[in-house]
């Protein structure tokens, strides 16, 4: 018996006549997410993709644990493939749903038949497939209306495949669908999962952090390498830039007015990460922010960053709580590494009363006592570049 | 150049412990349980490592266990002394300024219905003995307190525990944690009336991964790590040979405990002159600490910056707490210090190995960086 990995696309279905292009790249991520694991052939058929080892070690377990992680599947199910002859199936119904089964009480079976050669009807196979369940598992009865669960028989062109629990996929859209956009990212619980949110819309990230040595510590930066990689297991491989802030940083620190240096350094950001998507192809800027929760994340402030930036800014989390942002940072996996303990530019010089309704001509006079432009240039153009891989 | 004042996470290895290491991965490589020729032979290297240490410490070699480090030794010797004295009391006392090998170990113990008592320290991190006199009872089944803090180095009444107990007509044991005080004070256990001791080699220029653990003779104790019955069935588990060899070669390459001291308390001296020069210093640990730890602030430099700009310019050093964003020190916050002083705290530990230069140096680092990072204002 062998078993194979059916996958139910998710929003592609809608998707009209760009629907083959997006079918294509999501079979791409997934061929490139499970290279490694042993060979197999990958096909389509109306809103399914199925997945059959052709070699014995193919490690299934490992499979189903990377495609729960790759965008544009919204379910995927396990399936046994056995030859189309009744007494064949009915042995490995049996067999292959004994461990799902014991953990059950009710369930109900459907069948399928897409060849209409088979010589029973779909009725005809759910009846003996039930009946011979029933009788092999004692503890189960059927219920056609609210069963535990559904065992699935069907009748397909070479084999017929049996299967019973569908695995939830991670659903969105193929990251490769929807463009190329920058991720600011410090090391906090929230860009991390906001770069997450967007690649599920299936956007390619580039990621930029602005380190500040000796301010911030090469652990920070292995920090935001360590929060790329658990993205990258969503995304795909992530090309990050790590700009040098430290001068900006004095600069401000020595010619701004304390209580708008966090305002000051955001615009600084916002234009450095704007100059590097642009040279890089990246259409929009994503950042963590969420309304309200530090005082440059008022609307006024977010108004005050806005301004500098001549493309668009996805904020995904605006309007989420901590609590909502942490919930989802623990399901992918960022929010033991966003909490270990070492400062990031953020937290440098922060100042002891931050303004939090901000007048835009404030900033500009405060700017006006640096060289903007030149430490923009400076700061992009240095920038390092390295790729964070998805490696399992 | 470069000057690594962080003695107290952990020091370099001496060549001699390296050697004997060396020499027992490759020649003496055999189990000491093993009842052939290398087994023998680890054999006799054990309980030849096992008479070095203990002579150290003027103690019989049948009363020093090798455990794995220093946090076991200590989880070993609380957790052990009180599953055999919960017939006789339910109270222990400790301090607030524990390492956390024994404060969470007491933490479990007061879940699990103990009453602990924490001491806390003055404000220049100094315990008196009348707080442990004031704790002390009858009911006293444990008294756990550290040798040396390992934060701020101040040297706690360990010497006096004992009469204390024996005045009080305690059944208390007595447990001294001297990772940090083993090899820099001279501490005999016997003359001190001490019931369990714990020490660590890689605070004294052995390797990582091996500790020990005194226990005086006639006291015992139930093993909480079980297994073949290695180390009397102190701490199971085939002993770390290498390591082992090593412990005992570093002890036995160190020079006079007290000589050394004099020598470390030079070097602190010059190091505070200088600093106290200083206007943006502030001095955490109190005038009699131990001469290796020195616990600083550097006014309006948060600690993890200093010890990266320090890193920068090759000096070592560590943050005397975690940042803002982590825990703070509990050793500072037990002391009653302001926040921004726990904020800025930065701790010096001296070694054996540390030079007059390595100390002109370090100074220098600081005032540099003192000027390049103080906030303005």
């Amino acid at each position: 018996m062998q078993e194979i990995i059916l996958i139910k696309n998710g929003e592609l279905a809608l998707k009209g006549l760009n629907r083959a292009t997006f079918e294509s790249v999501l079979v791409k991520n997934i061929k490139r997410r499970l290279h490694g694991l042993g060979h197999f052939v990958i096909s389509r058929s109306q809103s399914t993709t199925t997945i059959e080892p052709t070699e014995e070690a193919f490690d299934m377990d490992e499979a189903v644990e990377r495609l729960s992680k790759v965008f544009g599947i919204a379910a995927f199910q396990r399936a046994a493939a056995v030859e189309k002859d009744m007494s064949a199936i009915l042995s490995a119904a049996c067999d292959y749903l004994q461990e799902p089964l014991s953990q059950i009480r009710t369930f109900k079976v459907e069948a399928k038949r897409s060849d209409k050669d088979f010589p029973l009807t779909s009725p005809e196979i759910s009846a003996e497939v039930g009946g011979r369940l029933l009788e092999t598992f004692g503890h189960l009865s059927v219920d056609v209306h609210h069963p535990d669960c559904v065992v699935t028989v069907e009748i397909r062109e070479r084999f017929a495949y049996i299967r019973c629990n569908q695995i939830k996929g991670a659903g969105g859209m193929p990251v490769g669908t929807g463009g190329k956009a920058a991720l600011l990212i410090s090391g906090g619980i929230d860009s991390p999962v906001a770069g997450w949110m967007m690649a599920k819309r299936g956007i390619v990230l580039d990621a930029i952090h602005f380190a500040s040595p000796p301010y911030t510590s090469p652990q920070a930066e292995m920090k935001v390498h360590d929060l790329l990689r658990q993205v990258a297991a969503y995304s795909g491989d992530i090309g990050l830039y790590t700009v040098p802030f430290t001068e900006i940083q004095e600069q401000i620190r020595d010619n701004c007015p304390e209580e708008l240096f966090t305002l000051v350094m955001r615009r600084f950001m916002m234009r450095i990460a704007e100059r590097i998507a642009r040279r890089e192809d990246c259409a929009a800027l994503i950042t963590g922010e969420s309304v309200g929760q530090v005082a440059s994340q008022t609307i006024l402030s977010l108004g005050c960053t806005d301004a500098v930036v001549g493309m668009p800014v996805f904020r995904p989390l605006i309007g989420m709580d901590k609590d909502e942002i942490i919930v989802r940072a623990r399901a992918i996996d960022t929010f033991d590494i966003s909490i270990r303990p070492y400062e990031d530019c953020c937290t440098v010089f922060t100042p002891r009363h931050p303004r939090t309704r901000p007048k835009r001509s404030l900033l500009e006079d405060a700017e006006r006592a640096l060289d903007v432009p030149a430490l923009v240039e400076r700061a992009a153009a240095d920038a390092k570049f390295e790729i964070i891989r998805n490696e399992f | 150049m470069e000057c690594y004042l962080d003695n107290s996470a952990t020091t370099i290895p001496c060549k001699a412990a390296v050697a004997a290491a060396n020499t027992a991965m490759l020649e003496v490589f055999g189990n000491p349980s093993s009842l052939h020729r290398y087994g023998f032979e680890a054999l006799q290297m054990l309980e030849r490592a096992r008479a070095e240490l203990a002579k150290s410490l003027s103690a019989d070699s049948t009363e020093l266990y090798f455990t794995p480090s220093g946090t076991i030794s200590n989880n070993t010797a609380v957790f052990g002394a009180v599953q055999l004295g919960r017939r006789r009391g339910n109270k222990i006392v400790t301090t607030a300024i524990e390492h956390p090998s024994v404060s969470k170990c007491m933490d479990r113990l007061e879940e699990q219905g103990f009453e602990v008592v924490r001491l806390l320290p003055d404000s220049d991190g100094n315990i008196p003995l009348s707080r442990f006199e004031a704790a002390i009872d009858a009911q006293t089944i444990l008294v756990s307190a550290m040798a040396v803090n390992n934060e701020v180095g101040s040297i706690l009444p360990f010497d006096r525990l004992q009469a204390v107990i024996r005045q009080k007509q305690s059944p208390a044991l007595l447990h001294v944690d001297a990772v940090q005080g083993y090899m820099k004070l001279p501490i005999s256990p016997k003359k001190c009336g001490i019931d369990l001791m714990s020490m660590s080699a890689h605070k004294v220029h052995g390797l990582k991964g091996i500790g020990a653990l005194y226990i005086r003779k006639g006291v015992r104790i139930k093993p909480y790590v079980l297994g073949g019955g290695q180390e009397e069935g102190i701490c199971s588990g085939t002993q770390g040979m290498p390591a082992i060899a090593a412990f005992s070669a570093a002890v036995g390459e160190l020079s006079d405990t007290r000589e050394r001291l004099q020598r470390i308390a030079g070097l602190r001296d010059m190091l505070l002159e200088k600093l106290d020069a200083l206007p943006i210093v502030t001095r955490n640990s109190p005038e009699n600490a131990l001469p290796y730890i020195l616990n600083i602030s550097l006014k309006g430099i948060p600690s993890q910056v200093s010890v990266n700009a320090l890193s920068a310019r090759g000096v070592y050093v560590s943050a005397g707490s975690a940042c803002a964003k982590g825990h703070r020190s509990g050793v500072l916050t037990a002391m009653g210090l302001p926040a921004e002083r726990i904020d800025t705290a930065i701790r010096l530990s001296l070694s054996s190995y540390t030079t007059e230069e390595e100390i002109e140096f370090c100074v220098d680092a600081i005032c540099e960086i003192a000027a390049q990072l103080r906030k303005k204002g």
